[in-house]
């Protein structure tokens, strides 16, 4: 990526083109494991989404400095500062979040996302495009999860961000809110997004 | 008793990939072979219980007792990563076949969020010891390869089989591992 | 991109100031957020205490008392509430590994006389959409203002007073039999007042 990309298109490319949920399939395990509600696909799209910013910020701001044989365990050290930062904030502060997130904010850590935006991008790039790439990730991250979540919040609970549009004595389809329901809701969710991204490019 | 639960409850009824959603990374992308699938299935059962015995370790006789608890997932993801190193030195010196079947898994496995997972849940397990935690990592890493290798299969087969264009690759995968997923839903209640 | 050679002294200094400056700023964030966690945590607990006793003006959570029971594998909690030095109600923790999917634990809220104030879910894995409801109002309300010793905590399909959740009898099974621990652990050992 030695040529200047266009900033927009460097923005975009994360929500679309290279969704990293939908296209890339980076990040599987926390789009699958907490996206029962909208709220905790939204809640673990913001929380990706600081870590890989401010990663990207680092790893931008000092790759020079960095040898080239220990550029990954060093990414790894720096990514995982900022979860184990986000892991204690949101305890402290959100703690209701902290605990329907549970064992996922530690596992920010493997997102492969955000390493592969350290290594692939941030590392070769200055720092406004760095940022740049981290938001347009982010948010494509934040938006797939929350449309998982919210598909599989209507479906199974009959409710959306905990809003329930339903009679509490009507029968649901629990399958959603249950793990199937969260492989069988992508499977739709990708095939929709496919055929959007075709038919509109 | 208690371990044939705690097996039983690994590899069927809270299965690793299926309903605790960990190492879907893996799960979905070295899939389509079942060979394949059985060597990522070894070298994942090797790490995971050499990872889970160090980082529990760790854990217990450094980060509690110095009450840095809160550097865990730091560490214990340097851990992983050196570990992972380190076993593919040696393995190429010690064994070159054995390197052979698992080598070209082993950088995969540090990204593998399976391993980092059950480390971190090992140290929840109730009257936990350091026994229990290895066997919880064995456990996890049986349920682990036995839904990659039937998932696999079920990918070899639907090679043959006429799926509708737009569901072709992705999707169809997706739909077939939440099957899956629902023939393990049916374990629950078992323990 | 990297401008530095891989020396192994380079190698060795750049990880060492690396990791030299995660640690530091984490043990900085952690003294930062020690404070707040453990206000959460308190917090958390009497607004579940709130919840499920009458009104009180003490503070039950200094006057908790740890009780060892063959039961439970952990010590069972009783707080005691007072209001103008009168006690106002007791809330004891309750917990059974029969739920659907382990462990459920409950607050039970009691008042002097021995009747249930209150319920409050504290820890459960049941399953979404159907265990999960007996944290509903609709589900806990049958339990408020019943007194364990005429009110039978078993479901009805075994001989006692409790409608089940539907598709979910284990859940509620193990609800009952949380809220009957608590019960007994409050006869034994904080005695109602019965008028």
């Amino acid at each position: 990526m030695a040529e200047k990309l266009n900033q927009k298109q460097n923005f975009l490319k994360g929500i679309i083109k290279d969704n990293p949920v939908f296209v890339m399939l980076l990040g599987m395990c926390p789009t699958l494991g907490v996206t029962s509600s909208a709220f905790n696909g939204l809640g673990m799209g913001i929380a990706t989404l600081f870590v890989l910013l401010m990663s990207n910020i680092v790893v931008s701001l000092i790759k020079s400095q960095i040898p080239a044989k220990v550029r990954i365990p060093a990414f790894i050290i720096i990514i995982a500062s900022f979860v184990t930062i986000v892991e204690m904030v949101l305890e402290a502060y959100i703690p209701f979040l902290f605990e329907q997130l549970g064992i996922f904010i530690p596992l920010i850590v493997v997102n492969c996302l955000i390493l592969g935006r350290a290594e692939a991008f941030a590392s070769k790039n200055n720092l406004i495009s760095s940022i740049i790439d981290a938001l347009g990730m982010g948010i494509g991250f934040t938006i797939a999860l929350t449309l998982l979540g919210a598909a599989r919040e209507i479906l199974g609970s009959g409710s959306i961000f905990d809003l329930r549009f339903v009679s509490e004595d009507a029968n649901t389809m629990i399958l959603f809110i249950l793990p199937p329901g969260a492989f069988i809701a992508l499977a739709y969710l990708t095939l929709a997004f496919n055929r959007i991204s075709t038919k509109t490019s | 008793m208690e371990y044939i639960i705690i097996l039983i409850a690994a590899v069927f009824v809270n299965n690793i990939v299926l309903s605790q959603f960990l190492g879907i990374c893996p799960f979905l992308g070295v899939s389509n072979k079942v060979s394949t699938s059985v060597g990522m299935s070894g070298a994942v059962l090797f790490v995971m219980t050499i990872a889970t015995l160090a980082t529990y370790l760790l854990h217990e006789f450094v980060l509690v007792p110095s009450g840095m608890d809160y550097l865990r997932t730091i560490t214990f993801i340097l851990v992983i990563a050196s570990l992972v190193q380190m076993v593919e030195i040696i393995l190429k010196k010690v064994s070159p076949a054995l390197y052979q079947a698992l080598g070209v898994f082993l950088p995969l496995i540090t990204t593998n969020c399976a391993v980092l997972g059950v480390a971190i849940l090992a140290l929840g397990l109730e009257n936990g010891s350091l026994l229990k935690a290895v066997f919880f990592a064995i456990a996890n890493s049986i349920g682990f390869a036995l839904a990659l290798i039937v998932f696999a299969s079920i990918r070899e087969h639907l090679e043959l089989a006429n799926i509708p264009k737009g569901m072709k690759g992705v999707p169809i995968n997706l739909l077939v591992a939440g099957l899956l997923s629902l023939a393990f839903l049916g374990f629950t209640g078992l323990v | 991109m990297s401008k530095k050679k891989s020396t192994f002294l380079n190698m060795i200094l750049a990880l060492f100031v690396i990791t030299l400056v995660a640690g530091l700023s984490l043990g900085y964030v952690n003294d930062l957020t020690k404070g707040p966690k453990a206000k959460a945590k308190l917090e958390r607990k009497v607004n579940a205490l709130k919840e499920v006793l009458p009104t009180f003006d003490n503070n039950p959570v200094e006057d908790m008392r740890k009780i060892a029971s063959d039961k439970a594998k952990d010590s069972i909690e009783i707080y005691t509430a007072y209001l103008k030095d009168r006690l106002a109600g007791t809330a004891v923790i309750g917990s059974s590994e029969k739920g659907f999917s382990g462990l459920v634990k409950i607050m039970v809220g009691f008042k002097p006389n021995g009747t249930i104030k209150n319920i409050v879910v504290l820890e459960q894995k049941e399953t979404p959409g159907l265990g999960t409801k007996m944290k509903d109002d609709k589900f806990i309300k049958q339990f408020r203002d019943k007194d364990p010793s005429t009110y039978n905590l078993k479901t009805t399909k075994d001989g006692g007073d409790v409608d089940a959740l539907t598709g979910a009898t284990i859940t509620t099974r193990a609800f009952g039999e949380a809220a009957q621990m608590a019960y007994d652990v409050l006869i034994e050992h904080a005695k109602p007042q019965k008028n």
